[in-house]
């Protein structure tokens, strides 16, 4: 069964987006990537440090054959999330960007004004941008709005693994918008990853649930299983809700041992 | 002619371009991207000139969520 999905100028058949950082080696983050069976792969851009060695990852990920969405984490303000985009467009050479314009360290939640501003202009600068945005229906309307390629709502505050806080809000920002639904952050393991595709997302993007698990590799094969899992239940379409217990088993022919029962307690 | 590159002051002999001074940090020739006083520099244009008290940067992909 073919279901592919496109964002932007893209068209994936894995629904899941791995982040790249936290893993304890470059060959566990290698392995854990094949696993989950991504094709699209966070990174960042960050100064070159003299040491050396920094074109590995660059080189081992393109080797690989992943699509990368560079970041701009780190960034607080429009102009520098402009700016960070923009580099990372001149390094590695895509028009995808994954935009966050953070509020404050401590919770690390994204400034939405901000974030429909920097969306906006880098639309205009002919970017895909994929804003990293709270679980409001509203703020991404607005993303949808200002022609983002896809809307990024979390499901908890990053790196914090507490699984979907807010499945309403999901669940109508997927009918409010025509973009892909991508849940990015606070996915803290499969379950979490299966309840956003159940919802109707179109993607899951995580990181530190892989990364920081005891096992990455088996940990990212379980999210690749969970997501898949998560979209066929999606599209199977689940059996309604009931208030009242309904028999599976039907009663009929059901076998006459009742008066039996009763007969033999009165003995 | 002092600039200052990835936020550490280095002095240069003048002159030096661009990609001069983005060999002296890496040998990579792809996945870097720089930007001289907040503004990209395109790939094209690495052969222009530095100016004396430029804020270099050099930057590379790196691990990220």
């Amino acid at each position: 069964m073919s279901d592919t999905w496109k964002v932007g100028s893209l068209e994936l058949s894995s629904r899941v987006l791995l982040g790249t950082a936290r893993y304890p080696s470059q060959a566990i983050l290698f392995d854990a990537l094949a696993a989950s069976g991504t094709q699209l792969v966070t990174v960042a851009l960050r100064r070159v440090r003299p040491t050396g060695g920094e074109g590995d990852l660059y080189r081992g990920l393109v080797e690989r054959g992943y699509h990368l969405l560079p970041n701009t984490a780190g960034c607080f303000t429009v102009k520098e999330a402009v700016t960070t985009a923009e580099l990372a467009r001149e390094a590695l050479g895509t028009n995808l960007v994954k935009l966050e314009v953070i509020a404050d360290e401590e919770t690390l939640l994204p400034d939405p004004e901000a974030t429909v501003r920097a969306a906006s202009d880098l639309v205009a600068r002919g970017f895909e941008v994929l804003p990293y945005t709270n679980d409001d229906p509203v703020t991404a309307r607005r993303l949808a709005d200002v022609g983002c390629a896809a809307v990024m709502p979390l499901a908890a505050p990053i790196g914090t693994g507490l699984g979907i806080r807010n499945p309403h809000n999901l669940s109508l920002i997927r009918s409010l918008v025509d973009v892909p639904v991508i849940v990015d952050a606070g996915i803290g393991t499969a379950s979490d990853a299966a309840i956003a595709m159940e919802l109707g997302c179109d993607a899951v993007l995580l990181n530190t649930a892989v990364a920081r698990s005891d096992d990455p590799v088996a940990m990212a094969r379980a999210m690749g299983l969970a997501v898949q899992a998560g979209r066929l239940a999606r599209r199977a379409g689940r059996a309604p809700r009931q208030h009242l217990a309904e028999a599976s088993t039907s009663m009929s022919g059901v076998a006459a041992f009742r008066a039996y029962e009763s007969s033999k307690e009165m003995d | 002619m002092n600039v200052v590159v990835n936020g550490e002051p280095v002095v240069l002999e003048e002159p030096c371009s661009v990609e001069q001074v983005v060999r002296r940090v890496t040998a990579a020739t792809e996945g870097v991207a720089v930007a001289v006083n907040g503004e990209v520099v395109r790939r094209a244009a690495w052969a222009t000139a530095l100016q004396p008290d430029d804020e270099v940067e050099i930057l590379v992909a790196t691990a990220g969520g």
